[in-house]
């Protein structure tokens, strides 16, 4: 999920040889008639770099994501929600381990990639530095959060990289429930008591500028995505993205009665577009640099977890040492 | 445990024995009720692991097991609802009652602690859910009957999973090893329930309804002593304590998980979720 | 550095019986059952499978993209084994 926003620069490009010049050339043309680029195959550094960073970004997204919402699944309101939930949440993480399983076919390994999350060296997308205060907040981020996701992810699945572009398929296939349950979850407080409808009001007020800031900063400040639609690792801007993302949503906004916090949105008759006010990037910048309002909280909550099951990870890998050590005694 | 009851199995295969007609409504009610509440708390307290597991597989396996409980709990509060005839549906049963009103067994409520608490508890648990629904399948009762035919199932995945757990922390490292060993004789007290009968319990069993509850002894300590074997570990002595978490006696945190899963429904009475 | 300890494992699910193992993705565990069980636990969550295998990522033998030419390219021109290669008249019925 929520690759978009991530795609940062390399900082530095591979002195070419003239060897590498004819491999990127064959590279570069297989690239742009639409083969796949799988594990073994040749492939520029830079490009390998690009994806490692921006797959375990997104897997870390992925994981990260699992906390906002598991907030919630000791709380939630009804059993068919506590199970919607679960398995919502059950599934990020899933998408977090196929993700991860995609970064180590180009040489990293899973561990590492954890240890730059933990230690705040990874990026993951900032959408999840916000609170859920309340139960709304789970349908929010179902309807809007996911939606945005889906919105970026579609166009991955026919990523260069064969292995992240499958783990996209999978992943997509999955995430079709979780933009449904939110706006189902959306529709029922709107329809429901004063309290509860303004509970969606709040949720919506919330989400909305954090979910179109998930698509990442305006073209005219996004320099660095020639190489990306070159790799065919991208395929679309991220403000074609976002308005298409406002034009499918402000509709559903209405239809649950509930009011887009943004005074300047209006319909734009003449191209069908819905125009939105000036987005934040300010408040954006601050998030991404660690001063969101659960930043803290996200990090030290993975930490917590992981540091309680260093104990148990070592025990396992204990108990299959002395496995192997028996198998081999029982063979000799 | 209660290896001094006799192993009195009531039930069998064609469910033939027992009373000519199905146990009153109102019996059923609070028996199936109680196989709900445990699955139910179960799955609750699994649920608060998601996220906070020691691998991200595991986050994923303890959220199928938590899933199949919640589905478990769900089908039996439905089934209790309808045996009750209040019009009280799954979610009335599961967020508007007080906690002396579940009656879950004691050792589903023991809180999650470290993940050699969850996977002991979980152990202790599925080695006896899979006799029980094993049991229940040949209920005379046909509704309760197919429940735990798809329960069993579940509960046999379960087991895999819990057991398989216990071996490595087990035969793990020293660490984990104690650790195991302590849940187990932590959690060791809350074993006796299980197998001890009430009332109701017998005279479900006469009906051939459910299991008698002794009878469900040996199967359970057979599985129980495989794994323990494997994972090296001892089990306990008798305990001289008993709870009875299935008659509505508690102890604290069941309140304190009560609250937190009731609130919203308690804050919002009426409100459609 | 991976841990060594808890290897990768890939995984193969049978979709449907009758049909094959198709390849599904990696876990990671430290044992070959804890591989089904997470094999079972992240691929079929969805009712996707009937059959699992796991087999250890650094047990297979795969073949050299490098080499993909001299493995792969003979076999494009033997159109003959293909039974499009054949013109039979349309009169010719059940051929
Ligand atoms: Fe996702
Ligand atoms: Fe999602």
């Amino acid at each position: 999920m929520y690759a978009q926003a991530l795609d940062q620069p390399e900082g530095h490009r591979e002195c070419a040889s003239a060897d590498g010049a004819a491999l990127e050339a064959r590279f570069l043309s297989r690239v742009a008639s639409e083969q796949k680029v799988e594990p073994k195959d040749w492939m520029p550094e830079r490009y390998r770099r690009t994806l490692i960073r921006q797959i375990s970004q997104h897997a870390h997204s992925e994981i990260v994501g699992m906390l906002p919402e598991g907030n919630w699944i000791t709380r939630a309101p009804s059993l068919k929600r506590k199970a919607i939930l679960m398995a919502k949440v059950q599934d990020e993480g899933g998408h977090g381990a196929y993700l991860y399983a995609a970064a180590e076919t180009l040489g990293a390994a899973r561990e590492d990639l954890i240890e730059q999350l933990l230690s705040g060296a990874a990026k993951y997308s900032s959408i999840f530095n916000y609170p859920t205060p309340t139960w709304a907040d789970v349908g929010a981020i179902g309807w809007l959060v996911d939606g945005a996701a889906i919105m970026n992810q579609i166009p991955l699945c026919r990523c260069s990289y064969g292995p992240y572009a499958r783990a996209m398929v999978r992943i997509c296939k999955e995430e079709s429930f979780h933009q449904r349950q939110g706006f189902e979850i959306m529709l029922t407080l709107a329809r429901g008591t004063p309290e509860q409808r303004r509970m969606a009001q709040e949720a919506l007020n919330r989400w909305w500028w954090p979910s179109l800031m998930m698509f990442g900063p305006g073209d005219a400040d996004s320099k660095h995505t020639a190489d990306s639609v070159r790799w065919k690792i991208k395929r679309f801007t991220n403000d074609e993205l976002r308005q298409k993302f406002v034009d499918f949503t402000v509709p559903q906004a209405q239809f649950l009665g509930l009011k887009v916090p943004d005074p300047e949105l209006r319909l734009d008759e003449a191209s069908g577009h819905y125009r939105f006010g000036a987005i934040d990037w300010a408040e954006f910048n601050e998030v991404l640099r660690g001063n969101g309002p659960c930043n803290r909280e996200r990090l030290a909550a993975r930490r917590e977890a992981h540091e309680s099951g260093r104990w148990v990870r070592e025990a396992a890998a204990a108990y299959a040492e002395k496995q192997r050590a028996r198998t081999s005694a029982a063979a000799a | 445990m209660s290896e001094a009851l006799p192993a009195q199995a009531q039930m069998t295969a064609g469910g033939a024995i027992g009373a000519s007609s199905l146990a009153p409504d109102a019996d059923r009610a609070k028996y199936v009720l109680r196989l709900a509440d445990t699955s139910l708390i179960v799955a609750q307290q699994l649920g608060a692991w998601i996220g906070q597991a020691p691998a991200l597989e595991e986050d994923l396996g303890l959220a199928n097991i938590a899933l199949d409980l919640l589905g478990q709990g769900r089908l039996l509060l439905a089934y209790a609802g309808e045996l009750e005839g209040r019009g009280r549906d799954e979610d009335a049963l599961a967020f508007l009652r007080e906690p002396s009103e579940f009656v879950n067994v004691s050792l589903a409520e023991q809180p999650n602690g470290d993940f050699a608490d969850t996977v002991m508890r979980q152990l202790l648990l599925d080695a006896w859910q899979i006799e029980l629904f094993e049991a229940l399948e040949r209920s005379r009762d046909e509704r309760l009957g197919q429940i735990a035919a798809k329960a069993v199932k579940e509960t046999r995945y379960h087991l895999r999973y819990s057991g398989g757990w216990v071996v490595r922390l087990g035969d793990g490292t020293a660490e984990s090893h104690e650790r195991t060993q302590q849940a187990l004789q932590r959690l060791w007290p809350y074993t006796a329930e299980l197998f001890d009968a009430d009332p109701l319990e017998e005279a479900l069993a006469a009906a051939g309804i459910g299991p008698h509850p002794a009878a469900l002894a040996a199967g359970w300590r057979a599985r129980l002593q495989e794994v323990l074997a494997e994972a090296t570990l001892i089990l306990p002595p008798p305990a001289s304590f008993r709870w009875y978490g299935k008659r509505g006696e508690h102890n604290e945190h069941l309140g304190h998980l009560l609250a937190e899963m009731q609130i919203l429904q308690r804050t919002y009475p009426g409100a459609k979720w | 550095m991976s841990d060594p300890r808890s290897p990768l494992w890939e995984v193969f699910v049978r979709p449907r019986s009758g049909l094959e193992h198709k390849h599904a993705g990696s876990v990671h565990a430290t044992d070959a059952r804890m591989a089904l069980e997470h094999a079972r636990d992240l691929y079929t969550r969805r009712g996707e499978g009937v059959s699992l295998w796991v087999v250890r990522s650094s047990d297979i033998v795969a073949s050299d993209p490098a080499e993909a030419d001299e493995l792969f390219e003979p076999a494009r021109d033997k159109i003959y084994r293909h039974p499009t290669f054949y013109e039979i008249p349309e009169e010719v019925k059940t051929l």
